[in-house]
């Protein structure tokens, strides 16, 4: 994302709301959940959990995978799912 | 027909909120800006104004409400002094940073240690950094015109800051003297209606204040504040003149008083000036071609008219309300750059006075040019009414 100068910022610290949606906090991500098509059970433990909206579903609510653009890979996806199917891997496996 | 009365600095402030009628007053009494509130109180209990007056439990609380009352898109008003204005000091920044056009009856009392209520400048001096305009005035008059411009000058739309009004504890606070107002519908008329920015309560573009700013945006938000206090000069001078058209009261950014043909001048602010203007008239009498600079707006700093008014002079004096202990006394070290940057070098002293509301006496301001006068001049601070 390019940086505003100081002219074209708005004044007064002022933000308009739901810019929240614009930062990619997948940028503090050190590691990534991987998700495992075939094990999962589509129960939505980790989309109930996740604190960033990050498990993508489809319009039956089946998951069909991991929105790595705000996904900070806190884990909780992995810990809360009953078949193993998201395997909490580091980042650096994906350089 | 302007209406005449008597009356103090304290209560001429307190009139003019009366005839600004802001929408909410959130303020905590302490000695000697006490009157303000209390005078203002009575206005909101006799149903003279339609103002929201917030009575909280101390002064950081008292300018959090004015912060947040602010930015709601509110027109705002309040008071202090000393210890309750550096007990607001936390909240001044943000103030002058979310842009909230506050308009702050500021009554000049010496901070404690040791306790003392009587006038010097320390208290707003320490806040002179927090990004608001400061005005020193010189008399009640000039109290209650300053609320009114105020008013005008923080909501501009190239400004939107807050401002101090600053008059010296007592010593314009609570003496009594003729002062002229104006009709309450010729004030609503010159300061009109408040249009805010980004209010708060227009829950139809929302928008939040004070977000996180870390080493990508807190740089620019701070050049933008620059910006708004460089724009403060012209449009100060808009409102002045508009106010002088309709009061034929002249309130230039810097007072010169017989400075043209001087040699030596003495700088000063705030009520000593008229002690400093009477040892110039004496003195001249004398013979001596001396002036009086009395500086009026201390943020922004006007260091082209200072330098201007005082290049080519053989001697300057800058008496100082107070003190920066361990360093350069603030309104000296300022008067003494201005000439810094406008490449002349003029023997300057500095003198200390009034601290604790000590009395300034005529012949003070007469001691000060007499050293000008005699060529006494050295770099170490000097002191006006001190026992040795």
């Amino acid at each position: 994302m390019k940086l505003k100068g100081w002219k074209d910022l708005p004044p007064a610290t002022v933000v308009p709301a739901s810019t929240a949606e614009e930062v990619e906090t997948g940028q503090w991500r050190s590691m990534r959940p991987v998700w495992d098509e075939s094990k999962c059970i589509h129960c939505l433990q980790c989309w109930i959990q996740c604190p960033d909206r990050s498990i993508k579903t489809d319009e039956e609510g089946k998951v069909t995978g991991i929105d790595y653009f705000y996904c900070k890979g806190c884990g909780i996806c992995a810990k809360v799912c009953p078949k193993d199917a998201i395997e909490m891997r580091p980042e650096a496996d994906f350089i | 027909m302007a209406r005449r009365d008597i009356t103090s600095g304290n209560w001429a402030a307190a009139e003019a909120m009366r005839q600004i009628n802001p929408d909410v007053v959130a303020a905590y009494p302490i000695t000697p800006s006490t009157d303000i509130p209390m005078k203002f109180s009575e206005f909101v209990a006799d149903g003279l104004v339609d103002t929201n007056l917030v009575t909280v439990e101390s002064e950081h609380s008292a300018i959090s409400a004015c912060l947040a009352a602010s930015i709601s898109g509110a027109r705002v008003m309040t008071a202090s002094s000393a210890n309750g204005v550096a007990l607001m000091h936390e909240i001044f920044p943000i103030a002058a940073a979310y842009r909230a056009p506050i308009v702050f009856a500021l009554v000049n009392r010496s901070i404690g240690a040791p306790i003392n209520i009587h006038c010097d400048h320390s208290d707003s001096m320490a806040e002179r950094d927090m990004g608001w305009i400061h005005l020193y005035c010189e008399d009640a008059q000039e109290v209650y015109d300053s609320m009114i411009m105020s008013v005008r000058i923080a909501e501009h739309k190239d400004v939107l800051l807050p401002v101090f009004v600053c008059q010296d504890g007592f010593i314009t606070s609570h003496c009594f003297e003729p002062i002229e107002f104006l009709e309450d519908e010729e004030v609503k008329n010159f300061i009109g209606e408040r249009d805010p920015m980004f209010p708060l309560l227009d829950v139809d573009n929302p928008v939040a204040y004070g977000s996180l700013a870390l080493t990508d945006y807190y740089f620019e938000i701070k050049r933008q504040q620059i910006e708004a206090m460089k724009n403060v000069r012209k449009v100060y001078e808009e409102i002045s003149e508009e106010f002088y058209k309709l009061t034929g009261r002249k309130y230039p950014i810097v007072e010169a008083y017989k400075t043209e043909d001087a040699e030596y001048v003495a700088v000063i602010m705030s009520s000593a000036t008229g002690a400093v203007k009477e040892a110039v008239d004496k003195l001249r009498a004398e013979g001596h071609k001396v002036g009086c600079l009395r500086v009026r707006m201390f943020r922004p700093f006007p260091w082209k008219d200072i330098a201007e008014i005082l290049t080519g002079k053989k001697g300057i004096a800058v008496l100082d309300r107070a003190a920066s202990i361990g360093a350069g006394a603030p309104l000296f070290t300022e008067v003494k750059g201005a000439l810094y940057d406008s490449g002349t070098i003029v023997p300057t002293n500095s003198y200390v006075y009034g601290l604790g509301g000590r009395d300034f006496f005529l012949h003070d301001a007469e001691k000060a040019f007499t050293d000008l006068i005699n060529g006494d001049f050295s770099p170490e601070e000097r002191y006006l009414g001190l026992r040795e």
